[in-house]
C-alpha cells in the first residue's frame, strides 16, 4: 500500500495548494473528470471546515492530507493536532429549504463530503483529530488484474 | 477569483474567472450585494470561465434567493461546465437556482 503526504498552514490562501495536492495524487487512477472534482471537493470542504473554523486561520497552524492507495479505492486522512470532539454519529443533514430561508452561507460542505464519499469518519482523542474519507473504486481492482 | 461586471439593457451581469470557494467567497458576496444595493432586479452569473465551486460559492448564491423572491429579482447561472454544474445537483440546487446553458436562455429567464 503505497501513500502520499501534505502537510500545509491553516491560511485559507492554502485551499487552492490542497486542492492542487489532491488532483496530482489522484491524477493516474483514471477517473472523469466529474468524480475526479467530487473527490476533490470533499477533502476542500473538510480542509476549509477545520481552517476556518477550529484554526480561525491561524499560519501557524497546521493540518495534514494523507492519502492512501487501497487495492480497491483511496483513503483521505484528514489530520489535525488541534483535537476537536465532533460526534459525527449525531451528524444531521440539514434541510436545504431551512438553509435557503435562514440566508445563511454555510451547511452544505459535509452534505458534499457524505453524498461524494462511501464512508466517512472522524477519530478524536487528547492529542489528535482525523477525518477518514473513503472512496470505493472498484475499477482500480480490475485494471491491476 | 475575480469578478466582473456589464449593465446591458436590463440584464445586470456578473461574471466570474477562476475558483469561487471558502477564499474567494466574500468576493461574489460583494459582488453580488453591489447588484442588490443598485436596485438590480434581472441578474445573470456569466460562469463560463468559473473552474472551481465549493459549498461556500454554492452559499453565496443560496442567501440571496429568500431575498430575491420577496423583492421580485430573478437570477440564473449560464455557461456552467459538467463538473461545475454537477456540485449544484449533487445537492439539489438545481432545483432552486435556475442553471442556463446559454445566455441567451438566461435572458429568456430572467428577462
Amino acid at each position: 500500500m503505497s501513500s502520499v503526504s501534505y502537510k500545509t498552514s491553516c491560511t485559507r490562501e492554502n485551499l487552492k495548494n490542497i486542492r492542487n495536492f489532491v488532483e496530482e495524487a489522484i491524477m493516474d487512477m483514471g477517473l472523469d473528470e466529474i468524480l475526479n472534482n467530487q473527490i476533490i471537493l470533499a477533502v476542500d470542504e473538510i480542509c476549509a471546515n477545520l481552517i476556518i473554523h477550529v484554526h480561525q486561520t491561524t499560519p501557524q497552524d497546521i493540518i495534514v492530507i494523507d492519502i492512501l492507495y487501497l487495492e480497491d479505492g483511496v483513503l483521505f486522512e484528514i489530520v489535525d493536532t488541534k483535537t476537536t470532539y465532533f460526534d459525527f454519529s449525531k451528524y444531521q443533514k440539514p434541510n436545504l429549504e431551512d438553509i435557503k430561508t435562514s440566508k445563511r452561507k454555510g451547511g452544505m460542505g459535509l452534505i458534499l463530503v457524505n453524498t461524494i464519499m462511501d464512508e466517512v469518519d472522524v477519530f478524536s482523542d487528547e492529542t489528535v483529530t482525523i477525518w477518514r474519507l473513503y472512496k470505493h473504486l472498484p475499477h482500480l481492482k480490475i485494471s491491476q488484474e | 477569483m475575480q469578478t466582473t461586471t456589464n449593465k446591458e439593457t436590463i440584464f445586470y451581469t456578473i461574471s466570474i474567472k477562476g475558483d469561487l470557494d471558502a477564499s474567494s467567497s466574500i468576493i461574489m458576496d460583494n459582488a453580488m450585494q453591489e447588484a442588490v444595493a443598485a436596485n438590480e432586479k434581472h441578474i445573470l452569473i456569466d460562469c463560463e470561465r468559473l473552474e472551481y465551486i465549493s459549498s461556500a460559492g454554492l452559499g453565496v448564491f443560496m442567501s440571496y434567493l429568500t431575498d430575491f423572491e420577496e423583492n421580485d429579482t430573478k437570477m440564473a447561472l449560464y455557461g456552467l461546465s459538467a463538473k461545475v454544474r454537477n456540485v449544484f445537483e449533487m445537492l439539489g440546487l438545481d432545483q432552486l437556482i435556475k442553471l442556463c446553458h446559454t445566455r441567451e436562455e438566461a435572458c429568456s429567464f430572467v428577462g
